[in-house]
């Protein structure tokens, strides 16, 4: 099994941490993982603010990147969808131009070797206990492009309830969406500011110590808003969570 | 109309109308969650409504003349309406030809759409809503905020103001020591209205469904105040849009099912409203048809945009919106507020105002939208596909003329951003220089950005950049190759 680690370009830049804990926690479920250098950014910033034509150059460099290996892990349930959803709509579009296949080929390759981190705990390597210590109380956040677009369902939750000393407590409105959106929390910045500052006030409410998401971008707006309304509230992403163990507590 | 972003700044501030907002789409969406879980073919009936408008808009030229025949045959009167203008001339000068001056209204979104109030009025005839909310809009000198509930944005004690002060200049006062209790209020509004119902000669409505082979159409409500406008008047002149058609009288079957369930979240409709022409004896001496395009065809041409046309104004996407929930409905500018909106009216009026190119941008794309929508109208795909028409421009229909359109104004700055960002991140060498100059920098990052990034900073504290990128770690705990083991280094980066 040959696994290549996305790590995007927002893990990369300002959450190498949780880029870490994947490369631990996989390791130790004894994958062999690779990271590709040639990787950068799935274009997802680019193509949901309008500019697919300049999406493509890094569609083409994601299948690139990935091209020798079996598997591509990500800890970005967005990035994943990114994939998934939108490359072959991209392809498709491309194609409808009267611009060939070339691109749809393109998508064909990526779509099915892309796994958001927690579908390729569950489903490729069939494991939900992952050897996991965390004695903290925890409420979980689904990310929307988890939760709607690669309808991850009870995944990320069955792997929290397995994790040892962990105590999970519920969000009221958690399937609500945090407010990032990407260049939505710029454009939008009253509408993204309120509905962070609601989410916030409901993961503090929940008495939690820290809150875990699946994407470091939404992890960035609900810690900044946690941070700005002054609670103590710690965001975590999953693979930290799950990369914590007795001997080694994150 | 100030575009999206500015008007919703206004109302995100505004903490008594996103508390009324908040208690009734919290409510209705709890509601319909339950009413659509009742039925375990939900999936299917999603399906087959998607199915069959999608069948009806691919042949829909076919079926707007077997409905224009069969209406005919039945003894009612087609117009054609190309755009709002015509569509309210059309109006004007039928209910000038009945010599009255004051018609009734049955709550519809297609009448709001092109302004036919507005136009009434300076033709000197007045238009009186019947529909609760609408009512209450009306008598507000107010716009409507929902689709379903007009006045969502209204609480018990306003309306009861409301009727208070203003109705006694619209025909029957409220009576005196109006409470704000809800079987009060509607007590008032229903006095208020008889009047209306029965002195009036000329009903105006709207239609849920238009059927084909029969020449029928619907109107679903909860109130029965449109049943009166559809009966009791001598003219029946009813504005529908050209994608509010079906084929056959059995395709209901489906809607009557996902349309109630989805919008008030009930089983059945308390009012199904059904008419075919005129008929001797009984109901309206005289009914007209206004089917009105007003953009329609213009989405029909573009293959992603037409499955806004399925729409069957449930709105249930407005009361799952995070967006809506806290903008309200004013700030889209339009009759179509919420996700909907978003995307039917760039899609009908264009995206060359300023107010019109951000709406697209109106969205999280949480895909909250998506998951309820009864035809299963993929609500994010069309946004992202429309944010692409306001900042590339490309090929699109106007006016029924296949162009190529300019992007919007406004977003040069944007665009050499994004084409930068590209660049770099397409050069990854380059974004590890950039990384390694931030990471040494770090000490003198401002906690406050400038410009645009500026209303990130205003409301949320900015993360600090680690002093090593997960790039960089990797190169020097495993050398650089394409893979490796070990996870020696991780703690010195914490």
């Amino acid at each position: 099994m040959r696994v290549a680690l996305f790590i995007t370009c927002v893990n990369d830049t300002l959450y190498p941490r949780t880029g870490q804990a994947v490369v631990t926690l996989l390791e130790r479920l004894g994958v062999e993982v690779g990271f590709p250098e040639a990787q950068s950014c799935c274009g997802q910033p680019q193509f949901n603010t309008g500019y697919r034509h300049e999406t493509e150059p890094l569609m083409r460099r994601y299948a690139t990147a990935f091209r020798d290996y079996e598997y591509v892990v990500t800890p970005s349930g967005s990035c994943a969808a990114m994939v998934r959803d939108n490359y072959p709509r991209m392809g498709a579009k491309a194609a409808a131009e009267g611009r060939g296949q070339e691109l749809a080929n393109v998508a064909a390759e990526a779509v099915p070797k892309t796994y958001e981190l927690t579908e390729f705990l569950t489903d490729v390597l069939k494991v939900t206990d992952v050897g996991a210590y965390y004695p903290h109380t925890v409420t979980y956040h689904p990310t929307c492009h988890g939760l709607r677009m690669l309808k991850l369902g009870d995944r990320p939750r069955s792997l929290l309830a397995a994790v040892k000393g962990l105590n999970l407590v519920e969000l009221p409105g958690a399937e609500e969406c945090c407010g990032f959106g990407g260049t939505f929390a710029v454009k939008n910045a009253a509408v993204s500011a309120a509905m962070g500052a609601d989410k916030a006030r409901n993961i503090t409410a929940t008495g939690a110590e820290a809150v875990c998401t699946l994407d470091n971008s939404c992890q960035l707006h609900i810690g900044g808003t946690l941070a700005r309304q002054g609670s103590t509230v710690r965001p975590v992403h999953l693979a930290e969570i799950l990369a914590s163990t007795e001997g080694d507590v994150w | 109309m100030p575009a999206f972003p500015q008007a919703a700044n206004a109302s995100t501030r505004n903490t008594h109308l996103r508390a009324n907002l908040r208690h009734a789409t919290h409510t209705i969406r709890a509601k319909r969650a339950t009413a659509v879980a009742e039925l375990d073919d939900w999936s299917r009936l999603r399906a087959a409504g998607a199915a069959i408008k999608d069948r009806t808009l691919r042949h829909l030229d076919q079926y707007l003349e077997q409905l224009e025949s069969a209406v005919t045959a039945a003894g009612g009167q087609i117009h054609w309406a190309a755009d709002a203008d015509e569509a309210n001339r059309i109006v004007t000068e039928l209910v000038r030809a009945t010599g009255e001056r004051e018609v009734v209204k049955v709550k519809s979104m297609a009448t709001q759409e092109i302004g036919l109030n507005g136009a009434l009025a300076t033709a000197g005839i007045t238009a009186y809503e019947t529909d609760l909310a609408e009512l209450i809009v009306q008598l507000g000198d107010d716009l409507p905020s929902h689709i379903l509930v007009p006045a969502i944005h209204r609480n018990r004690g306003e309306i009861r103001d409301i009727f208070t002060e203003k109705m006694s200049q619209w025909g029957r006062p409220a009576p005196d020591g109006l409470t704000d209790a809800p079987a009060d209020l509607a007590e008032a509004a229903r006095l208020h209205l008889r009047e209306k119902f029965l002195n009036a000669k000329v009903g105006i409505s709207g239609a849920n469904f238009m059927v084909a082979e029969t020449g029928t159409l619907v109107v679903v409500e909860s109130e029965g105040n449109g049943r009166m406008c559809l009966t009791l008047p001598e003219t029946l002149i009813s504005v529908v849009g050209i994608e509010k058609v079906v084929p056959t009288f059995q395709d209901l079957e489906v809607f009557l099912q996902l349309l109630p369930r989805s919008s008030t979240a009930e089983r059945m409709n308390p009012y199904t409203s059904t008419w075919t022409g005129t008929t001797d004896a009984d109901g309206p001496r005289a009914f007209h048809l206004v089917l009105l395009d007003n953009g329609r065809t213009d989405t029909l041409a573009d293959t992603v945009g037409r499955q806004a046309l399925r729409c069957i104004r449930c709105s249930a996407c407005l009361n799952v919106c995070p967006v809506y929930e806290r903008a309200g409905g004013h700030a889209y500018g339009s009759a179509y507020p919420g996700p909907i909106g978003a995307i039917l009216t760039p899609q009908l009026r264009g995206t060359q105002s300023e107010l019109d190119a951000s709406l697209p941008y109106a969205s999280s794309l949480c895909g909250a939208c998506y998951e309820v929508c009864p035809v299963a109208i993929d609500i994010p795909e069309i946004l992202v596909h429309l944010r692409e028409r306001v900042v590339e421009g490309g090929p699109a229909s106007v006016r029924g003329t296949r162009t190529v359109i300019k992007p919007a104004k406004g977003h040069a700055a944007e665009r050499a951003a994004m084409r930068a960002a590209r660049w770099a991140l397409d050069h990854p060498r380059l974004l590890r220089t950039g990384q390694r100059l931030a990471s040494r920098t770090r000490r003198f990052h401002p906690r406050r950005l400038p410009g645009p990034g500026r209303a990130w900073s205003d409301t949320r504290e900015l993360p600090k950049v680690p002093e090593e990128s997960f790039r960089d770690w990797w190169q020097r705990t495993r050398g650089g190759s394409g893979t490796g083991s070990g996870t020696e280094g991780r703690k010195d980066t914490t």
